[in-house]
């Protein structure tokens, strides 16, 4: 006797309750609570606020602790809420010329104006596992120094004061929106840098990976990377200036990138540019480096086939959050297309014989 | 005065909208066929029809040609309150909307591309009257065929060889609506076809 | 009700889709590419198809929702309490008593009427993208009609195997026009894409395409002279309701490789069942 399956709904609830109970986890410790993964896991919650494309520290951090630490699960909560936002406008560009920098560094010139400056980065520490922290996570406050406010110019203005690498004129033309129109191709290099700015890290620091490897090399030097505050500012028609509204902390790269000339340019250094919000050097050093890489066709180079330079092959699987949906739905029934393709397989076996052969083994 | 160009829109939009765009939708999906349709009183001369397709579909993103009669100051206030849309001329209008008379010539208005056929002007044209006898209707939608007043035959003849691209319309007259895709292959009804050899 | 808009998605969203399906309308089988948004459902789950039926539901409606055919899927009853929550709408699973029925790979076996709305969700709406994966070349290819190489790869099929070796999202051809990816229902049910009383809407979000057949168009499913299509499924009767004209599923009973079929369309199984109809395997 067969019962058809029922019962979906309960299951549903039933799983649901069960994922609470185990994201709360074991009740004797205590509960993580916003402000202690907003400050404690900040890179996490960087990551989320930059793939999600919405800049709130304590909306990420929630969804961290809603997702049990999945990030890209997080990343997708910060999605699918930012698009039941209203849209009141577009703020001005930044300008990360004036940016206040805790973190400054230039790989192409020993000093510079502005200086070097280390800033929190894990680079010179000695990857060995911290037993302390296990038991004890304070720490003594860190030097200080009077700050100077002085220019913090980008770097590569020095190299086109003597015209040594491509211009990049100021262009006002509005960007399109990749949140509000479909993707299209051909693809800007506006369209292509939001793309990449809320792209999926690991799949940038693959795609960027495999440039430094030889697929479609781009030579790349970092010229610059900078982390810190900017204003934001948006133009109020009512008031007929713009205002200061907030400020959020941005990781800027820019790549110098030897270029020896191609049909179209001459030789010059040429640039890949990534920005990304919170502190997330890997992601814009990534971004950078495939910037430069999808940039072949304006600067007249070979399309050599690398994975890199296919601009349709980087933005359509960019995303994490489309890829983990498709990838995921597999694990949905399929047991129609499934049925479909049993009575194919059963029916072109029958014609071949293949059935007699099985026989005739056993 | 301010009150008046102001009022007239949805009462509650999720709702009307989501009533007036089955209406369009019915009738984009079945041409020729007849559909009631409410929820916005604009000021003249728009049609209660034309003004709730307006509010459904139209805003900011939507650039729309007023044609003719159509362009008043009342109901340009009226759009801009409601719909936030841009107005244009005929070539970058998403929709356009006036007279049949007025909307001419349609060569003005954008068919699409062979990539993005869909890339074409809407046109909601006000009608004197909208009934289900005339110029008959075959093609996608229609079961055999149907019958539909329109302004002209060939207009629509030639917009059907542009197939895939072209224009749609939506014809509106009062508090009712009906449709014309460019899928749909119009002849001239019988008896038109008889009045028409008669001149020979 | 939640504090959402009606349906869930904001009224300038449900505008652009509008306008999308009304395009999708005028030009049947053509993909009207949509600005997709992210919904609270990952991407690959019904989310275009969600989409739709939002842009589409009055609360008015009477919804129906079904996954592989049936109500009780686990993702069908997700989105029917999606819809009940945020859009308030009637649900049911009589196939006759929804006006508007959202569907992951099947179409209900009871004949569609002129009041219904079919909705599908779609996975990847391009039926040429196995063939060429750039959206570019592909579109290029739908705007020049250049469909020769579907039937070259449909008839190595055939040399190959004797047979067009697809048995699932067949593709078909729109009004001599478009070449149409019906999405993955199994062939057997592509007869019933043409000519159907009941407006078919099509939403794949991830890909961000919206297409649709208005009722009554003729909808072709391609094959060639000496080889043509045939709408198959497994050779048995209903279990259940004995039905013999109705798409099977197949259920494995015990370890031993003992097996029944029964319809994959519950409900069509049920009003069966109620109306008398008894398979060999029904209690």
């Amino acid at each position: 006797m067969y019962v058809a399956v029922k019962g979906g709904e309960r299951a549903i609830e039933s799983a649901h309750a069960w994922l609470a109970e185990e994201r709360r986890g074991d009740t004797d410790v205590a509960e993580l609570n916003i402000p202690q993964i907003r400050e404690q896991l900040k890179l996490a919650v960087d990551r989320v606020m930059a793939e999600g494309s919405l800049y709130d520290p304590d909306l990420a951090a929630l969804a961290i602790k809603q997702s049990r630490g999945d990030l890209i699960e997080a990343i997708f909560l910060i999605r699918a809420y930012r698009t039941t936002l209203p849209r009141f406008g577009a703020s001005d560009p930044v300008d990360t010329g004036a940016m206040a920098c805790d973190r400054r560094i230039s790989a192409t010139f020993k000093d510079l104006p502005g200086g070097q400056v280390l800033g929190p980065t894990f680079d010179y520490t000695h990857r060995l596992l911290d037993f302390k922290l296990a038991a004890d996570g304070e720490v003594p406050a860190a030097p200080t120094r009077e700050s100077v406010p002085r220019d913090v110019p980008h770097v590569t203005e020095f190299l086109n004061q003597e015209g040594l690498i491509e211009e990049a004129p100021l262009d006002d033309t509005p960007p399109p929106d990749l949140t509000r129109e479909p993707l299209e191709m051909p693809a800007d290099r506006a369209l292509r840098l939001q793309a990449l700015t809320r792209a999926d890290e690991g799949f940038t620091l693959g795609l960027a990976y495999s440039t430094q490897r030889g697929y479609a090399r781009n030579h790349a030097f970092v010229g610059e990377l900078r982390i810190g505050a900017v204003a934001v500012e948006m133009d109020i028609p009512e008031l007929g200036f713009a205002i200061e509204i907030g400020e959020v902390t941005l990781t800027e790269c820019e790549t110098v990138n030897q270029f020896t000339g191609s049909k179209t340019e001459p030789p010059q250094f040429t640039r890949g540019y990534g920005l990304v919000f919170g502190q997330s050097e890997r992601k814009a050093i990534s971004m950078a480096l495939v910037d430069r890489a999808l940039r072949w066709e304006e600067l007249g180079e070979d399309n050599v086939g690398a994975p890199a330079q296919d601009t349709e092959f980087v933005l359509y699987h960019a995303d994490n959050i489309q890829a983990t949906g498709f990838l995921e739905h597999i694990k949905l029934p399929h047991y129609v297309d499934f049925q479909s393709e049993l009575e194919l397989v059963r029916k072109l076996r029958r014609e071949a014989g293949a059935d007699q052969v099985q026989e005739a083994a056993e | 005065m301010q009150a008046r160009k102001l009022s007239g829109g949805f009462d509650t939009p999720p709702v009307n909208s989501a009533h007036a765009f089955r209406a369009v939708m019915e009738a984009m999906a079945r041409p020729g066929q007849i559909q009631d349709i409410s929820g916005a009183q604009p000021p003249a001369p728009l049609s209660n029809a034309a003004g709730s397709v307006l509010l459904t579909l139209c805003d900011t993103d939507t650039p729309i040609y007023l044609a003719g009669d159509a362009d008043t100051d009342d109901v340009r206030a009226w759009l801009a309150f409601h719909t936030g849309a841009p107005l244009t001329g005929p070539s970058h209008s998403m929709f356009a909307v006036g007279s049949w008379d007025a909307l001419m010539p349609l060569s003005g208005y954008p068919i699409g591309t062979p990539e993005y056929p869909d890339r074409s002007t809407t046109l909601i044209v006000e009608c004197a009257e909208l009934e289900a006898t005339g110029a008959t209707l075959r093609g996608p939608g229609i079961k055999s065929e149907a019958t539909l007043s329109l302004p002209e035959t060939r207009a629509f003849q030639s917009n059907r060889a542009l197939f895939p691209l072209g224009l749609d319309f939506i014809f509106a007259c009062g508090d009712r609506l009906a449709a014309l895709p460019r899928s749909t292959e119009v002849s001239r009804s019988s008896r038109e076809a008889v009045a028409h050899e008669g001149a020979f | 009700m939640t504090d959402y808009n009606f349906a869930y998605l904001d009224e300038q969203t449900k505008r652009m889709i509008r306008r999308a399906i009304l395009k999708g309308l005028a030009i049947p089988g053509y993909q009207v590419p949509f600005a997709s948004r992210e919904m609270p459902m990952p991407y690959g789950w019904g989310t275009g198809g969600v989409q739709v039926s939002a842009a589409v539901l009055t609360p008015d409606d009477t919804f129906k929702v079904i996954d592989q055919g049936a109500d009780d899927t686990t993702n069908a009853v997700s989105i029917r309490s999606f819809f009940e929550r945020t859009a308030g709408v009637e649900t049911t699973t009589a196939t006759t008593e929804a006006s508007v029925i959202q569907t992951r790979h099947r179409i209900p076996e009871e004949p569609l009427t002129e009041d219904q709305i079919l909705v599908y969700q779609v996975p990847i709406p391009e039926p040429l993208r196995f063939l060429e994966p750039r959206e570019s070349e592909t579109r290029k290819m739908h705007s020049l009609e250049e469909y020769g190489l579907m039937h070259v790869k449909l008839y190595e099929d055939i040399s190959r195997h004797g047979h067009i070796a697809t048995s699932y999202a067949y593709p078909v051809k729109v009004e001599g026009r478009y070449v149409m990816d019906p999405s993955p229902i199994p062939k057997f049910d592509n007869p019933k894409l043409s000519d159907m009383a009941a407006i078919q809407l099509f939403g794949a979000g991830r890909e961000q395409r919206i297409y649709a057949l208005p009722p009554y168009t003729q909808v072709v499913s391609l094959d060639f002279e000496d080889h043509p299509f045939e709408a198959s499924k497994a050779d048995h009767l209903c279990g259940l309701c004995d039905a013999t004209d109705s798409y099977l599923d197949e259920v494995i009973m015990d370890d031993q490789g003992g097996r029944m079929f029964v319809c994959s369309d519950t409900d069509y199984c049920e009003a069966r069942r109620a109306a008398g109809h008894k398979g060999k395997d029904a209690a």
